[in-house]
């Protein structure tokens, strides 16, 4: 028998791809892996044909210019990814893809990029960077691990829960003490670090959703990954 | 009168630090505040000029090198070799070496300078060249964006009055040339096929190096390399060299200096002179050495981001060697592990890594697991760490990557532990 195949999609590698985002491509293909799944991995950039099956979507952040080369496309995606995200299909997005993901973002000489409104979240330029290793408390995925790096200031509209609360770091805004965004199965943060080797139940979650969408039903074998639990006590102890 | 004072002060707190084994920027600190003008006023005087080197990534190699040309041709070269690569450290290294009534003993200054602080010093001194290496991801953390840096360096390039020295590979670097309002702008690059070897940060993920745009000429091209035997194509003629420095990215900047010495030399350059020196260039302390330890080579190779990492590990072949990987994340390190992700690891799948260590073992450790790539011992303890690392197998030559405060580190173990010669 073939194994079961999941169609994992990275948004925009070429221009959304900094802090380590490839990080995250590489735990989830390989978690999917361990569990005997065949990945197929599709790597989207703009003016590209968006692929017929996708199971997993992975986007990051970039350089300001990757924003610019970016923007155009992802409005004409923006109907397709809602639609895909109301149907459950699991994604991850972080930091400037979770701004784009939102409403707007409006800078701080006043320009406003449109987001294409996946989550009710709304983002304004601060006047100095969060930077700094991050600690969060999230209800769903216990303690989540990650550094930040952003200026943006994210506020959360009705119907988008936090992804976690922060414990260690300045998080979505500086101000309300959430970090990230949870809608359906869509988890957007602006954690990286990479963000999904150190927190692999945030990682179990995504390709769970996603093979149960496909398949209707996951290989829910336990991994020991070694050094997983000693790099994540490491980080959270560093100082910011 | 208010100079001649600084530099008295300025001298006597730099011997006294020195006593206390201080810092390096103290001094600086005290001549700055009691005369602004100091530094425009002794680097003015200089018959050459100022020459300011920046770039993310082989400034202190490069400017090692730049400055052994020079003297090379017979100039007097200040240089701040301390490493204090910002405008007090430069003010502390001119007290050391200007007269207690003030004056510098040189023809020209060469200058390393770190991006943000380099803004300050061409706002007191305006630089007569400027050499722009690169603009890759580094310590984001610190300076927040790659296009911030890029600002940073195009301040640089407005500010040179004669002529600004571009790596014309480096598409950021390149684009720099619009903003030149000095006389002249010169180009150093590579030969086509060199290029897959260097890929910028923009083509990290997509695998291509960018479509062959029209780029401009170059005076210096590194056209051939093959170990220590490099070939560069100057002026349209090839010249063979057999150099000191390995790792084909140090040999890249060795056509970075090349262009800049024969920038400001002109005319006068005595180009058997420039390639006798050139050849004899050793790397700066601090940015990698090869050591002989109980008889069997040791390479210590500095790595900071991702794109260095990558061109180390693809200028040295893994094979035959044991391996150990070190990553601290103190300041000067920089925090953010994520680069670590960025690198890709593959070309030690075979051979694996026999330590990984620094404060960060684990996160190294995760990330080579993700790759496939077999790792012996992870251990925090740096010291435990290469002690096994150089005990075991001892008839096998090794090779350290790590990071700037690890590297540190390991450098005064080593001293300890064993016979340590330094070969270059
Ligand atoms: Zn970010």
């Amino acid at each position: 028998m073939d194994a079961p195949v999941i169609d994992l999609l990275q948004l925009y590698p070429r221009d959304m791809n900094i802090y380590g985002d490839w990080g995250n491509v590489l735990v989830l293909r390989k978690r999917l892996q361990l569990r005997g799944y065949d990945v197929r991995l599709h790597e989207y950039n703009p003016g590209d044909e968006f692929p017929g099956q996708v199971d997993l979507i992975v986007g990051g952040g970039g350089q300001d210019s990757g924003q610019n080369k970016i923007q155009a496309d992802l409005h004409a995606l923006g109907g397709r990814l809602k639609e895909l995200a109301d149907d459950g299909v699991p994604m991850l997005a972080i930091c400037g893809l979770y701004q784009l993901f939102g409403n707007f973002f409006k800078t701080h000489t006043g320009d406003v990029i449109k987001g294409i409104g996946l989550l009710n979240v709304d983002t304004v330029g601060g006047p100095t960077r969060m930077i700094g290793n991050t600690v969060l408390d999230s209800s769903e995925f216990g303690t989540v691990i990650g550094y930040e790096n952003h200026s943006g200031q994210t506020f959360l509209k009705e119907g988008v829960q936090p992804f976690g609360t922060v414990t260690k770091g300045e998080g979505n805004n500086g101000q309300d003490g959430t970090e990230g965004a949870r809608y359906r199965n869509v988890v957007a943060s602006y954690l990286h670090g990479s963000l999904l080797p150190k927190n692999p139940a945030v990682a179990d979650f995504l390709v769970r959703h996603a093979a149960l969408r496909r398949h209707g039903s996951f290989n829910d074998v336990r991994l020991d990954v070694p050094y997983e639990a000693e790099a994540r006590e490491s980080s959270a102890a560093r100082p910011r | 009168m208010r100079h001649l004072l600084a530099t008295v002060v300025g001298k006597t707190v730099r011997v006294v630090a020195k006593l206390r084994g201080g810092g390096s920027a103290l001094p600086g600190l005290v001549a700055e505040k009691i005369d602004p003008n100091f530094l425009p006023r002794t680097l003015g005087t200089l018959p050459h000029g100022v020459v300011v080197i920046s770039g993310t990534n082989g400034k202190t190699t490069t400017t090692k090198m730049v400055v052994e040309l020079l003297q090379g041709q017979g100039l007097r070269v200040f240089t701040n070799r301390t490493g204090s690569n910002f405008t007090r450290g430069v003010v502390a290294a001119v007290l050391g070496e200007s007269t207690t009534a003030g004056k510098l003993t040189a023809d020209i200054a060469v200058l390393e300078l770190d991006e943000a602080h380099a803004v300050h010093f061409v706002k007191l001194v305006a630089p007569r060249y400027s050499l722009l290496l690169n603009v890759m991801r580094d310590q984001l953390d610190r300076f927040g964006e790659i296009e911030t840096t890029a600002g940073f360096l195009r301040q640089i390039a407005q500010a040179t009055t004669e002529a600004v020295v571009l790596n014309r590979e480096d598409p950021r670097i390149a684009g720099l040339a619009e903003a030149v309002t000095a006389r002249e702008v010169r180009y150093f690059g590579l030969a086509s096929g060199l290029r897959h070897m260097f890929p910028s940060d923009d083509d990290m993920r997509s695998g291509t190096t960018g479509e062959a745009a029209a780029l401009p000429d170059a005076d210096v091209i590194l056209s051939s390399c093959d170990g220590p035997e490099a070939t560069f194509t100057v002026d349209g003629r090839d010249i063979d060299a057999r150099l000191k420095l390995t790792g084909v990215y140090n040999v890249y900047n060795s056509a970075a200096a090349l262009a800049l010495a024969r920038t400001v030399l002109g005319a006068d350059a005595d180009e058997e002179a420039l390639l006798r020196s050139l050849e004899a260039v050793t790397p700066a302390f601090g940015r990698g050495e090869s050591l002989t330890v109980n008889g069997q080579p040791l390479d210590l190779v500095l790595v900071k981001n991702p794109a260095g990492f990558r061109l180390a590990l693809r200028s040295f072949p893994a094979e035959g060697f044991r391996t150990m990987i070190a990553i601290n994340d103190n300041y000067a390190d920089g925090r953010d592990m994520s680069w670590l992700w960025d690198v890709d690891f593959d070309s030690l799948a075979a051979a694996g890594v026999d330590e990984v260590s620094g404060v960060r073992a684990h996160d190294m450790a995760l990330r080579l697991f993700y790759e496939d790539v077999p790792v012996g011992r992870v251990d925090t303890e740096l010291t435990a760490s290469l002690r096994r690392f150089i005990e075991l197998d001892p008839d096998k030559p090794k090779r350290i990557y790590c990071t700037y405060t690890a590297m540190l580190a390991l450098r005064r173990e080593l001293g300890k532990l064993t016979d340590v010669e330094v070969v270059s």
